[in-house]
């Protein structure tokens, strides 16, 4: 009786040890997180000045940190090396957990955290060849002694951090999903950027556009998806004159391109990922200094993906936000320029069709010949799962993402990716010398080694320069190329040499006063280099050059209300004429009034209107009543440009595209407007009824979600702020300026910026997400840009590390 | 009485010892040291044990929590989820500790009886 008295209670004992201790499904360990010791109550706290006098080994000398009341660390260093080295380490220390979970998800090791779930993601991270474009990219970093001292300083100092952490120290999002940090490596620095790559120059619509011109022909593809819209307002202003350039251009190749039927691609990245960026000369400028302005749109997210950072050595002084993981300030400014960047949007990424000799896919046809393949064996290793491998067939074009084990149907055909995110380049390079850049050739001279994600960036000095150059390596094509599947045997269809770097388009000093660039087409058509469209916007930006074509003077309020602009043009041009031309006859009471409401409306996408939800929830019912031919099963399909979608619904009102698959009798785009308007008037009043008034600022929503799947607990909704897509402040539902700076070029620089997040990475610090009220107001912290580490005034407190002897 | 009492507090001492050296696993093993070397009788070996630790896990979390207006308790307590009700959690993180420890305890008890023949 003793005995088993003692054995049940062993059991027992045993038992509540492993129930407690172990983590079921998404219940973390119950012991372990809430053992007020080690668990979740430890990181109940806000950062505070306890920790002074830090003892690093691998620092050189001293470094100071000057925390301000934001938590913005302002680092003074003695040299580069231990700038980095601090860089690394603090970023480490107030953004662990999310520095490794992006570069995991760019290597496509999510499984590895939350199980079979990812499977799917992961292996699209790998197929897309995200390991072997931070691959290429690391070795070209390396390749250069200078970047290679500082990516290995960076990730000394983040090693320091992880290696002195305890179990109870770690991030809360360890302990939710019981896992730990594994140290950081130059790899990841490497990652960190083709995650940015991908983000921003991943998305394309290729093989879309090839379902469509072998469904509907060529004539019918050039009128949805033109080249060129009928009014343009490029970023390198139609004055621009290139005929003094000499330049190389191909024709387009006999041969057929293949066209195949395509049932399904990947995922593609958020097609708002963009941003806006201006800067005015002194001509234009109340003070006559240059203003500069920048506010990149991305998902939003908690931890946000700036930090903002003063990175201070003898020699240079900077300040702006860094992405954490990547080393150096992004966007900002020093003493003497400020830069920022927007999305170019080109089209970088191709797809050619491979044949394979036989199913061992060990060679695939090309010129009249075969050609070897290289295999890449990708393991992914999975949460309490079976570990997956998958074998990535490469060919000189790139890796086969799509075949028969991968969306595709055939074993012996493939769709391989050729992707300018893959060649590796030393972009890292790029933003280390712009920060210390002093003028024009300094900024000219640090674009040079940026490959990939293609971007303009805008330049302001201060001794008065204006600049733009759309950075990036560009394919020099033949006209048409790479807009559809392309032959993979042919040796015409390769890419032939890329656009030289002088020629990228750029404008300096314009007799216009100002730059400006917003995503939308980067030049017209006398380029001399093939262009096409490639999703460009075509409505931040024309508010935006109008805007500073109105009047003669710009000041910083002028900037700031430029970025809380909600001007909303697209409504402005199609409103109107559908109003007109739809039958009210046909309106109930109740759609009457709405209509009402909606014609009183200023096309401000203001938080307090009711006009902005009726007129969005009527647009988001008209685009699939008018695209519904391309909402098909087993055929993947791209629907056109907002803007050419409007031209057509008023230029062709009676275009065979606007009728309705579904209903026998023949519509015209006068019928979709009254249709999508009782579909949308239903929506709201159903929306009303659930969730009270249809306010803009409700009715949108606005949220900032955690990175983990947006996990209520670590997230912020209902957030009061305007915009929408499409609008200068380009904030939708959970997306919009991740951040909002102004710089004006005085002697020292004035500075204002914001984002809507924290800088702390710790849901439990009041650090966390303080900026998001601010933000959502349109408005801005004042950047204290330290002039020296003595003269610093206003510090929450001060950190020392030291050198360990 | 008096049993119970300093079962009570070498508990609660061994706890808070071994909170800093050990994982969370520690209150189990202060529970069944006490358990091991200060018998209790019927239901006290469970409860005393499980309020030591209860009250340990309780007051710790509140120390710490308060002095940071509950920020991320509150959050745990919408994860949970638990409506946002930072006692319900401060409750459960109680239970937690104290049946690990109870259980602990009572296990202690019957090695002492074991061992006593």
């Amino acid at each position: 009786m003793k005995f088993l008295k003692f054995v049940l209670s062993l059991l027992l004992a045993l038992g509540i040890y492993y129930g407690l201790n172990t983590k079921f499904g998404s219940i973390p360990p119950l012991g372990k997180f809430l053992d007020p010791a080690h668990g979740i109550w430890q990181n109940d706290k806000s950062e505070s000045g306890e920790t002074d006098g830090l003892e690093l080994v691998g620092l050189e000398k001293p470094v100071t940190v000057h925390y301000d009341k934001h938590l913005i660390p302002h680092v003074f260093a003695e040299n580069d090396h231990d700038l980095y080295f601090a860089q690394g380490y603090i970023t480490a220390r107030h953004r662990l957990w999310q520095m490794e979970f992006q570069t995991h998800a760019a290597a496509g090791r999510i499984s590895e955290l939350i199980g079979e779930v990812a499977i799917n993601f992961d292996r699209g991270q790998r197929r897309k060849g995200m390991v072997f474009g931070a691959e290429n990219a690391l070795k070209k970093m390396q390749e250069d002694p200078e970047t290679r001292q500082f990516i290995e300083a960076y990730r000394d100092g983040a090693n320091q951090y992880i290696a002195q952490l305890d179990p109870s120290d770690y991030p809360v999002e360890y302990k939710l999903l019981d896992y730990s940090p594994e140290p950081w490596t130059t790899k990841k620095t490497a990652l960190l950027l083709m995650y940015m790559t991908d983000m921003l120059a991943g998305g394309d619509s290729d093989l879309e556009y090839t379902n469509f011109l072998k469904k509907y022909g060529k004539e019918r593809f050039d009128l949805l998806y033109p080249d060129f819209f009928d009014t343009i307002d490029p970023v390198i202003p139609k004055e621009r004159d290139w005929s003094d350039w000499e330049v190389l251009a191909h024709d387009i190749p006999k041969g057929e391109l293949p066209l195949d039927s395509i049932s399904e691609t990947m995922e593609k990245p958020d097609p708002d990922n963009g941003s806006n960026n201006w800067a005015v000369a002194p001509e234009k400028s109340y003070s006559g200094n240059t203003i500069l302005a920048n506010d990149p749109h991305l998902g939003l997210k908690l931890p946000s993906i700036w930090y903002a950072m003063q990175l201070a050595t003898p020699e240079k002084n900077t300040f702006g936000v860094s992405l954490p993981g990547a080393l150096g300030i992004i966007i900002g400014f020093n003493n003497d320029i400020s830069w920022g960047v927007t999305n170019a949007t080109r089209d970088v990424k191709d797809w050619y069709k491979i044949e394979f000799e036989n199913e061992d896919r060990n060679a695939y046809r090309y010129d009249g010949q075969l050609k070897k393949t290289t295999k890449r064996i990708e393991e992914i290793k999975v949460r309490d799962g079976k570990t997956v491998f998958d074998t990535v067939v490469y060919t000189h074009h790139g890796p086969v993402s799509y075949d028969s084990d991968f969306k595709g149907n055939s074993q012996k055909i493939g769709y391989a990716m050729q992707w300018t995110g893959h060649i590796g380049g030393n972009n890292q390079r790029t933003f280390l010398e712009l920060n210390k850049a002093k003028d024009y050739d300094g900024y000219m001279g640090a674009l040079k080694h940026h490959v990939a994600p293609a971007q303009n960036f805008v330049f302001a000095s201060a001794t008065g320069d204006i600049a733009l150059w759309i950075q990036g390596m560009f394919p020099n094509k033949w006209e048409g190329q790479g807009k559809f599947l392309m032959d993979g045997s042919n040796p015409d269809h390769d890419w032939n040499g890329f656009i030289p770097q002088e020629h990228n388009a750029h404008i300096k000093n314009p007799e216009r006063g100002f730059v400006s660039s917003a995503n939308q087409h980067p030049v017209d058509e006398s380029y001399p280099y093939y262009v096409f469209n490639d999703g460009y916007e075509t409505y931040r930006n024309r508010v935006i050059n109008d805007f500073f074509k109105s009047k003669e003077k710009f000041d910083i309020q002028d900037f700031k209300d430029l970025h809380n602009n909600n001007y909303n043009l697209k409504a402005a041009e199609l409103l109107p004429h559908m109003i007109e031309n739809m039958d009210v006859s046909a309106l109930s009471t109740e759609e009457s009034e709405m209509l009402e409401d909606l014609k009183n409306w200023d096309f401000n996408n203001d938080i307090e209107k009711i006009g902005p939800s009726i007129w969005e929830a009527w647009w988001n019912k008209l685009v699939p009543l008018t695209w519904d031919e391309l909402k098909v099963e087993d055929l993947a399909l791209a629907n056109p440009f907002q803007y050419q979608t409007v031209h057509l619904l008023k230029n062709n009102p009676d275009d065979t595209f606007m009728d309705l698959l579904d209903t026998p009798e023949k519509e015209t785009a006068k019928d979709l407007f009254l249709l999508s308007f009782k579909q949308a008037v239903q929506d709201l009043q159903a929306w009303k009824i659930k969730n009270g008034d249809i306010d803009w600022g409700d009715y949108k929503a606005t949220f900032v979600g955690h990175l983990l799947q947006a996990l209520p607990a670590f997230s912020r909704f209902d957030l009061p702020i305007g915009g929408n897509s499409g609008i200068v402040n380009a904030t939708k539902k959970d997306h919009g300026p991740s951040w909002r700076m102004i710089v004006e070029m005085s002697s020292p620089p004035k500075a204002f910026g914001v984002y809507p997040g924290g800088q702390s990475g710790n849901p439990g610090s009041k650090y966390y997400d303080d900026f998001i009220d601010i933000w959502a107001a349109g408005n801005y912290l004042e950047l204290d840009f330290m002039q020296s580490k003595d003269q610093a005034q206003n510090v929450l407190f001060t950190q020392e590390l030291n050198p360990k002897p | 009485m008096r049993k119970k009492l300093l079962n009570f507090i070498i508990t609660l001492v061994l706890a808070a010892v071994f909170s800093e050296l050990l994982p969370w696993w520690g209150v189990m093993l202060a529970a069944f040291l006490s358990g091991l070397f200060i018998p209790l009788k019927r239901m006290a070996v469970f409860m005393v044990p499980f309020l030591a630790i209860a009250l340990f896990w309780i007051s710790y979390a509140y120390s710490i929590s308060s002095a940071n207006d509950f920020i991320m308790a509150k959050k745990i307590a919408v994860l949970f989820p638990l409506e946002g009700n930072v006692n319900l959690l401060l409750l459960i993180t109680g239970i937690v500790g104290g049946l690990a420890a109870g259980i602990a305890g009572v296990f202690g008890n019957q090695c002492a009886v074991l061992v006593k023949k």
